[in-house]
């Protein structure tokens, strides 16, 4: 149900039955290697080419949320899938091996709420029983097709960010045990005219803070409402720029409850320069590490913002600017775990 | 150019982008330079040594060993790339590792390696001088200019 401009609310409150998160072996180093559900410790995933060890990830991640469910993949209505590759040769590829009805989903970084958001909308809406919303990212093949060969030595600035090497996934049921889906707000595309592609937290910044204000808005929200706000993949500098960027609009989200998955991650670890990102950043996080602490009661509500940045290697060689989204979904912790 | 952008933009965006620069962290250019010199220098040391070695233990005169000398630099370098250790000196060295004769090996090598998976004629083949491709085209276009200009200079001298 529309409330306000942009902003989707889930009356029926559609229940997150099953999550889950694979990664790769540097994401197995990282702090948050404990809330992945398998870690894989070689980059090929024993597949000839970073794209088909990408298109293993999801599939994996996709059987792990479906069978933490308790369900069979036959149950499942449709799967709402993306990823960063070229015609999104990843999430239609896995589609073809699991063989349930599927939208492909193109949001950039983005991807993993655009899907998570759509997927409580055909559930609250009778449109389904049970949709599987789910992305992956990896680091070789977004390396290879935006940036340079992976093996290439070139240095990178320090607000470059690590494309994370994971999938996450979730299954949206309209009942069942499990966080709940209660809102959405749909960003508009926001381009600050940064053309940067080695600085994506500075492009993505102003979309999350455009999303931010619109869902506090069109929901008539406290800025305090939520226990965690979360972003996608700012990194440091996107996160810095937010929390200055936040006040300055009369957002004022309590800054320590603000945080952000791409310097979650992989901590501090200065090999990742700013902190990661891609699908796999913001799916693994929220799919493993935030919602197992709200299973855990770690906090009631949680507002998780997936920015993405829009750009194509020809996009980027034409001299256009980055122009960023942003997508903001709305997580309860079931109410009777409360007591 | 950069001021040509800077015109295009709304005040909006001059004002956010004013504040971004501020959030970011910025390049560390003097020590980039020093680690640039170092490794710069010491892979053409290597090089002197490598062609020292060719003089005097095979016999080649200054002007023969350069050849074989480039062609030891050239391998190595491939091989350190293939082994995926190539680009982790290069991102803590930057230009030191990209300016000599490995860098250019390094970026045909990965670039080859990176699109073996597409096959040997239109993946290596088609991908190798991805990277390499312009420095190519643009050195031997302008080692023509030069050439030119320096017949010329003759000519009228």
């Amino acid at each position: 149900m529309r409330q306000g401009h942009q902003s989707w609310v889930f009356p029926s409150r559609p229940v997150i039955v099953g999550s889950a998160a694979i990664g790769g072996p540097f994401e197995a180093k990282g702090p948050l290697a404990d809330d992945f559900d398998t870690l894989h410790g070689d980059l090929m995933m024993g597949q000839d080419s970073w794209e088909k060890a990408e298109k293993v990830l999801l599939e994996e991640a996709c059987d792990k949320a479906v069978e933490k469910a308790t369900l069979r993949k036959d149950d499942i209505h449709f799967l709402l899938a993306g990823d960063l590759t070229n015609q999104l040769i990843t999430a239609s590829f896995s589609a073809r091996t699991l063989g349930i009805p599927y939208l492909g989903l193109f949001g950039a970084c983005s991807t993993a709420m655009e899907s998570l958001a759509l997927g409580a909308l055909l559930v609250d809406s009778q449109s389904a029983d049970y949709v599987l919303a789910a992305t992956a990212s990896h680091n070789g093949s977004a390396e290879k097709q935006y940036r340079y060969p992976t093996e290439y030595g070139s240095q990178k600035p320090p607000t470059a960010q690590w494309t994370v090497t994971g999938a996450g996934a979730a299954v949206v049921a309209r009942q069942g045990k499990g966080p709940q889906v209660v809102a959405a707000t749909i960003g508009r595309v926001v381009d600050m005219g940064l053309s940067d592609p080695f600085n994506m937290g500075a492009a993505m910044a102003p979309a999350a803070l455009a999303t931010l204000e619109a869902h506090f808005r069109d929901l008539g929200l406290p800025h305090d409402h939520y226990d965690l706000v979360v972003t996608g993949d700012l990194g440091k500098v996107g996160h810095s720029i937010l929390s200055e960027l936040l006040p300055k609009h009369n957002l004022h989200i309590p800054l320590d409850r603000y945080q952000d998955c791409g310097r979650m991650i992989y901590g501090d670890n200065p090999t990742v320069w700013s902190g990661g990102s891609g699908c796999g950043c913001v799916a693994t996080v929220t799919y493993g590490h935030l919602l197992n602490r709200m299973r855990a009661g770690a906090w009631k509500r949680m507002l998780v913002v997936a920015t993405g940045a829009l750009l194509s290697p020809i996009s980027y060689q034409q001299g256009e600017s980055i122009p960023c989204i942003a997508h903001a979904v709305a997580i309860e912790a079931e109410p009777n775990e409360e007591g | 150019m950069a001021d040509q952008k800077k015109k295009k933009l709304t005040p909006t965006q001059q004002q956010y982008q004013q504040l971004a620069k501020r959030h970011e962290p910025p390049r560390p250019l003097l020590k980039n330079f020093v680690r640039a010199f170092l490794v710069g220098g010491l892979i053409c040391l290597l090089g002197q040594a490598i062609q020292e070695g060719f003089i005097h233990y095979f016999h080649f005169t200054e002007k023969t060993a350069g050849n074989p000398t480039v062609a030891v630099l050239i391998f190595l370098s491939a091989l350190l790339t293939g082994l995926g250790v190539y680009d982790r000196i290069a991102q803590w060295a930057g230009a030191g590792t990209s300016v000599p004769v490995t860098g250019f090996a390094n970026s045909i090598a990965s670039a080859a390696i990176e699109h073996r998976s597409e096959g040997f004629v239109l993946g290596v083949g088609g991908n190798m001088f991805r990277l390499a491709g312009s420095v190519i085209v643009f050195g031997v276009t302008s080692a023509f200019v030069i050439g030119l200009i320096k017949t010329l200079i003759r000519m009228g001298g």
